[in-house]
């Protein structure tokens, strides 16, 4: 439609809200990340530029205990979201490489229940159930919890991926007298493998970034990275906390970035 | 689409099917045992006695559903009447939720439209940026809004500096600083099922209506709005629903006064009040008004597809 004097799809505002939001949802991170940078013990003046409590992140006197809280949480979101991709990839295979059967909708139904559950409703429900099986609560609870929690986000992009891929692929390997076993590890599996990547890295990040059913279920001493951050913010905003939030922030960017550049080149080839 | 080309869309084949109760047997053990039996545990829970200081008696009680809803008065021998401590705690909730929804809506949805339209090659950048903050640790946004909009903070003093303002703004502890941080926790929550509609849409029924001397904003109202619809009711809901039940931002950046559901239940785990029974009925509460919103916005969707 050359001839219409203006762009019927151009709204005139749109554009400056469009910069409002990116405004509001990056003004809060890039303020906390300049002031980790700031050499005054106080967060309201500052100073002058220094890595003075990122040293201190490291070697201060709460170090320990971030140090401790950091590996925990390392070490539960790896085991946590291979568990919940391994699971989530089998799942998904069932549901959409195997027929139609009875329980199809109700697995898929019970695959997305804790994305519907609110968080809070669930964290009272995991720590209810420990209590009652008494459970003794400590890092194993929280690993347990966050596996169940993590399994629908690792199964949103492999299921998408999978739907992607046309069935011929393994019906030729069959056809070529590859078993069933073979078929998957050699041609389905392969050709999953970025959505596997995907999902693992989405779980990782939600398992990270847990704070409120890692709250409800965790052993008295036992911390997380978030429930550490937690515990001191509780006390006022310090210098150091903001250079931990800023670390934090740096590997989550990174890791979301990572699967996006795996995504976007997957579409691409 | 080859093999099930009748499952209309979608790739789906049988060639797992021998295998499929070994493929789901983990989900289904896994889901069962850490999601599914919890559920119930704690709907038998809110029917038990509490123990002081946390924890259960095993014995049938009403004593937490009858605290939520009605008042006896201090030694429980008054004529019962409505309570609406919790009924107004719910209540704030609901209405700090809807405020915050209509926050995301405002501004989700000329962003989500903006990106809608760009040419194909931006729009994957644009979503992405829109979804990074998403991504970062979210307490670690909430301590940053608050870090931000605190009396001494850069933004009262970056006001000040301009002349705009000359006293600082007291936005945190106030329902502003909490309808902000909900709207920062779940605005790509918003945005995205708004851009998914908004991409499909058919611009051609704008050109028609445009021919017909349609105003901009009267396409946008009456032809645009209406066609998608279903995308920002699934916005709503999934920015709603998480709101609901928050804790994080009303604790950081509400304050005492700014009580919501979270922070009610969470004291009957974690603070002095310590009433499991209670914590257990306010989240069974909680979960049956959320499921109803789901069960009716599925049907809504639904009815709208057919």
């Amino acid at each position: 439609m050359a001839t219409r004097p203006y762009d019927l799809r151009r709204y005139p505002g749109f554009l400056g809200i469009t910069i409002l939001c990116l405004v509001i949802l990056y003004a809060p991170l890039l303020v906390v990340t300049i002031y980790s940078f700031n050499s005054s013990p106080s967060i309201t003046n500052w100073e002058e530029f220094s890595f003075r409590w990122y040293v201190d992140v490291f070697t201060g006197p709460e170090s320990d205990k971030f140090k401790q809280a950091a590996w925990n949480s390392l070490i539960i979101a790896i085991i946590a979201a291979t568990t919940a991709t391994t699971i989530a990839t089998l799942a998904a295979t069932a549901v959409l490489r195997a027929g139609r059967f009875r329980l199809r909708t109700l697995s898929i139904g019970l695959i997305s229940l804790p994305l519907m559950v609110p968080e809070i409703v669930t964290a009272v429900a995991t720590l209810i159930f420990f209590n009652a099986i008494a459970f003794e609560r400590g890092l194993m609870t929280i690993l347990l919890a966050h596996i169940a929690f993590c399994i629908p986000f690792a199964y949103m992009p492999i299921s998408a991926r999978m739907q992607g891929i046309e069935a011929t692929y393994e019906q030729a390997a069959q056809d070529l007298y590859a078993t069933r076993r073979q078929a998957f590890t050699r041609i389905l599996l392969p050709l999953m493998m970025p959505g596997i990547v995907s999902g693992f890295i989405l779980a990782f990040i939600i398992s990270l970034d847990d704070f409120i059913i890692t709250n409800f279920v965790k052993g008295a001493g036992v911390e997380t990275l978030p429930t550490a951050i937690f515990g001191a913010v509780k006390q006022g905003i310090k210098p150091n906390i903001m250079a931990i939030s800023t670390l934090l922030l740096a590997v989550s960017i990174v890791m979301v970035t990572l699967s996006w550049i795996i995504g976007r080149k997957d579409k691409t080839s | 689409m080859a093999g099930g080309g009748a499952t209309g869309g979608s790739v789906q084949t049988d060639t797992y099917a021998g295998a499929r109760g070994w493929l789901l047997l983990p989900a289904w053990v896994t889901l069962g045992i850490l999601t599914l039996a919890p559920l119930a545990i704690m709907l038998v829970y809110s029917f038990l006695t509490k123990e002081f200081r946390g924890g259960v008696i095993w014995e049938f009680s009403l004593d937490a559903y009858d605290q939520f809803f009605f008042d006896r008065g201090l030694f429980g021998d008054a004529p019962p009447q409505i309570e609406w401590t919790y009924i107004g705690i719910f209540w704030r909730s609901i209405w700090q939720a809807g405020l915050a929804t209509l926050l995301s809506l405002l501004i989700g949805f000329p962003t989500a439209y903006f990106i809608a339209t760009r040419p194909e090659k931006q729009r994957a950048l644009w979503v992405f940026l829109v979804t990074i903050p998403y991504w970062v640790n979210l307490l670690i946004r909430t301590v940053s809004m608050k870090f931000l909009l605190r009396d001494q903070g850069p933004l009262n003093e970056g006001l000040m500096a301009l002349g705009v303002i000359s006293e600082p703004l007291t936005i945190v502890n106030t329902n502003l600083a909490v309808q902000l941080g909900l709207f920062y926790s779940y605005l790509p929550f918003m945005v995205l099922p708004i851009y998914a509609a908004v991409e499909r849409y058919n611009f051609a029924l704008s050109e028609a209506a445009a021919d017909l001397y349609a105003p901009r904003w009267t396409i946008l109202r009456r032809i645009l709005i209406p066609a998608v619809k279903p995308g920002i009711l699934a916005g709503c809901i999934l920015v709603f629903v998480p709101s609901l039940g928050s804790f994080l931002a009303p604790d950081l950046l509400g304050g005492a006064r700014n009580f919501m559901i979270g922070s009610l239940i969470e004291e009957q785990f974690k603070g002095n009040a310590g009433n499991w029974p209670f914590g257990a009925a306010a989240s069974m509460i909680l979960l049956t008004m959320v499921l109803i919103l789901l069960i009716v916005s599925a049907r809504q969707s639904q009815k709208e597809a057919r």
